[in-house]
């Protein structure tokens, strides 16, 4: 293991997120501060990809599309709750932004 | 003040305390060894002598192994002093990198990455001529004008010009210490410093 490795290793704390791909509709919590006072926050949305350190989720927000990137690692995510398993076939799904309406459903992997 | 020889590892970055994602760099610091203490009376000057990183004894002079049996230690691959060490060492002493603490503010130098000869925008941050139209031709990245003709005639001492760029000793001054990992000599830095990856630096407090 080379010493970079080790520092994340010692330095990162593993917060242990459930396992989700592209596709995949999910709801982050992540802490955010207002002040003084620390609330939970949710974003709810289909996940277009997932790299090494981060992911970037994508919703429909009063008919606006937004999409937040996420780092893995980041200490202010507390959980992410995954409410439908996708279907689909590559790991970069940005054709996804193209598509409104019924075209942008995507079909449920059942296991 | 005190002060250790180490290596520069490489960069990553972390989250502190505070949530925030920030560039750091690790360095492998220390051991180093007391191989010599100059004195006022007899150098002159006061300082301490470092040395870090082993070599094997072919590799050494005759005049350096005399040296190095002195402070009772085996060679030692570099050598740098340190002035203005508080405390009163010995020869031989051990300085490990406990000398440090998370959110001590540390000066580092060290040799910054050779560029080669560059130009002016590059070594001095000129603008250039910021354009291709206009009736420009191909002085894009020229410095312009340095100075006037017949009032003074003569260019100044110290006008930026192009020439070798890197490659010089640089010190970063108040890096804080975010961690210190003493169990594999590691020190982690936030910020950048001087030099490539596996460079010598100095680190002081």
């Amino acid at each position: 293991m080379t010493a970079v490795d080790y520092v994340r290793e010692q330095m990162i704390l593993d917060n242990n997120l459930a396992k989700f791909k592209a596709g995949d509709t999910i709801t982050v919590f992540y802490k955010i501060k207002e002040g003084e006072k620390e609330r939970v926050q949710q974003f709810q949305g289909v996940v277009l990809q997932v790299k090494t350190a981060t992911f970037t989720v994508r919703k429909i927000s009063n008919g606006i599309g937004v999409e937040r990137i996420f780092p893995i690692d980041s200490p202010a995510i507390e959980s992410i709750k995954i409410d439908k398993t996708g279907k689909v076939r590559r790991a970069r799904i940005f054709y996804q932004r193209d598509r409104i309406g019924k075209k942008a459903r995507i079909k449920e992997r059942r296991s | 003040m005190s002060g250790l020889i180490g290596k520069k590892i490489g960069m990553t970055s972390v989250y502190l305390e505070d949530g925030k994602n920030v560039a750091c760099t690790i360095v492998e610091a220390g051991p180093c060894v007391v191989t010599q203490v100059k004195t006022v009376e007899k150098d002159g000057y006061a300082a301490i002598q470092l040395g870090y990183g082993d070599k094997t004894d072919k590799n050494v002079t005759n005049a350096l192994k005399g040296h190095f049996k002195k402070a009772k230690t085996g060679a030692k691959s570099k050598l740098i002093e340190f002035g203005g060490f508080e405390a009163d060492l010995e020869l031989g002493t051990e300085i490990k990198l406990d000398i440090f603490e998370e959110g001590d503010w540390v000066d580092v130098a060290g040799t910054s990455i050779g560029k080669g000869f560059q130009g002016v925008v590059k070594r001095h941050g000129f603008a250039g001529v910021g354009g291709q139209t206009h009736g420009q031709h191909n002085r894009g990245r020229a410095p312009g004008s340095i100075g006037g003709a017949s009032y003074p005639g003569r260019v100044f001492k110290g006008m930026r010009m192009a020439g070798q760029t890197g490659n010089e000793r640089v010190t970063v001054q108040n890096l804080r210490v975010i961690k210190v990992l003493p169990e594999k000599n590691l020190l982690v830095l936030k910020g950048s410093i001087p030099g490539s990856n596996g460079s010598i630096v100095t680190i002081e407090k």
